[in-house]
């Protein structure tokens, strides 16, 4: 595996669309219960146990070889929220045109002819790991990652906190990470019906209500 | 002493309109009874809890089956309370659910909550497979501690496959040793009770009900097949159930020639 392709994948700057979405942290501040570092803290660790095991065990699947249409089906019933179904397979979509520009592989190929509107981010981001040449723990890592860095940043914007703080909330939750997509890998190694289906009723529901809201500063 | 207990049951059409049930086996806690159904064409099986349980280290199975064409209710004499039981350190109590519901068959399967008592520890496991035409209703509830107390550890699964592929599959975990946050602000935010309505029709091929709030704390969403789940949170069991009744009644109004 090449350490610095995977460096290039977790870029925040990828050009893969995330930047616009909060994963659930604008309706959770504008209901008050995010609000400083600690409850941001508490909203990483309980997305990154939820959505970011069941994201990164995707990936990791992906990732691993696993058929990705078989990956995307299992995705769709882990995701009951259909504002999530459209998000995850948008944010799909984006990722899948960076990956085909920058790893292009006949498997991504092949995955965009299926879905054209887009297949879920998690499995397009595995294929995409697997394409550069990294490996399911890889992938795992961006997705999990992920789940936390999206809120921990839109939280500086939403409720204009220290970047140090936010940035330190990431720091302090990483040997988690580390275990979550550890994991995840590990289930992915056991095929597609040994991978988590773990999910946070809140941020399932709260993402209904912020769909409907006729302003928001991110998508979800 | 662990109690390791397999209920069974099987409806099938009566060949008179109504459903027969040909297997009906209690065991150990799990007691099956036959009781008088509101709806005609369905037979109705009423769960009695025979004694307390699951206590920690029991594993506790149902196996439903309805045959192509039949109609089943069951629902619960009271709340099941996974206790600790006697044993420090017995191992987590199971509670095991198979549910298969065959072509034009319909399931509603209601039972009562699912009440996490503090110092328990279960895994329940609720699988559901359906054929394409099937029907189901179904509600899962979990309510962490008693009046007052805190939560045991819980941790549920539903996975529902129609037609061989998946259309919904729910991890939760809750309690002691859970992973963090799930008190936190991204999964129960202090919520206390947990609640899950799925109801699965054909005739949602043609399209689902649009997702729609109901109230703060809960949401009823199309699913990817044709589904839908009403995902919901509350203060209490009351609060919670009365969320879940009332999209029920709508739910089922909505479908009257499907589930007469």
């Amino acid at each position: 595996m090449s350490r610095a392709a995977l460096l290039v994948l977790a870029d925040g700057r990828f050009p893969a669309g995330g930047h616009a979405h909060s994963g659930g942290a604008e309706p959770a501040v504008a209901e008050g219960r995010v609000h400083d570092a600690d409850s941001l803290a508490d909203f990483c660790r309980g997305r990154l146990h939820t959505a970011g095991l069941t994201a990164a065990a995707l990936a990791a699947a992906a990732a691993h070889g696993l058929d990705p249409l078989a990956l995307d089906a299992a995705a769709d019933a882990r995701t009951p929220s259909p504002a999530l179904r459209a998000t995850a397979r948008r944010l799909g979509r984006q990722m899948m045109r960076a990956a085909r520009a920058t790893w292009p592989s006949p498997e991504l190929d092949a995955l965009a002819a299926a879905r054209p509107r887009g297949a879920h981010q998690p499995v397009v981001l595995g294929l995409t790991a697997r394409s550069a040449g990294l490996g399911p723990e890889d992938a795992a890592h961006c997705a999990a990652y992920e789940t936390v860095s999206g809120p921990a940043t839109a939280v500086v914007r939403l409720l204009s906190l220290d970047p140090y703080h936010a940035t330190a909330v990431l720091a302090r939750l990483a040997p988690e990470t580390d275990r979550v997509a550890q994991a995840a890998a590990e289930a992915a190694r056991r095929g597609i019906d040994a991978l988590p289906a773990a999910s946070a009723p809140l941020l399932d529901i709260t993402a209904e209500a912020h769909a409907a809201w006729p302003v928001r500063l991110f998508a979800s | 002493m662990s109690v390791r207990a397999r209920a069974r049951l099987r409806a099938e059409p009566d060949g008179r309109g109504g459903s027969a049930l040909p297997v009906l086996e209690s065991d150990g806690p799990l007691a099956l009874r036959r009781t008088r159904s509101p709806r005609p064409a369905y037979a109705r099986v009423t769960v009695v809890g025979a004694m307390s349980a699951p206590l920690n280290g029991d594993h506790l199975a149902v196996e439903a089956q309805v045959a192509d064409g039949a109609r089943l209710t069951v629902d619960a004499a009271a709340a099941t309370v996974a206790l600790p039981g006697p044993r420090a350190d017995a191992d987590p109590s199971t509670y095991t659910v198979d549910l298969t519901v065959g072509e034009g068959a319909v399931l509603h399967w209601l039972p009562e909550q699912l009440v996490s008592a503090s110092g328990s520890r279960l895994h329940q496991i609720t699988r559901v497979r359906l054929a394409p035409t099937a029907r189901l209703l179904l509600r899962e509830e979990q309510i962490l501690g008693r009046h007052d107390e805190p939560t045991g550890a819980l941790t549920t699964r539903l996975t529902v496959h129609r037609a061989g592929r998946p259309l919904l599959d729910q991890q939760l975990a809750y309690g002691p040793g859970a992973p963090g946050g799930w008190d936190g602000p991204a999964v129960l935010a202090g919520h206390r009770a947990v609640g899950q309505l799925l109801l699965a029709d054909p005739a949602f091929e043609e399209g689902p009900p649009p997702s729609r709030l109901l109230g703060p704390t809960a949401a009823l969403t199309p699913l990817a097949g044709p589904a839908v789940l009403v995902t919901a949170v509350a203060p209490d069991a009351r609060l919670l159930r009365g969320l879940l009744d009332d999209a029920t009644r709508e739910l089922l109004d909505g479908l009257k020639e499907d589930h007469p």
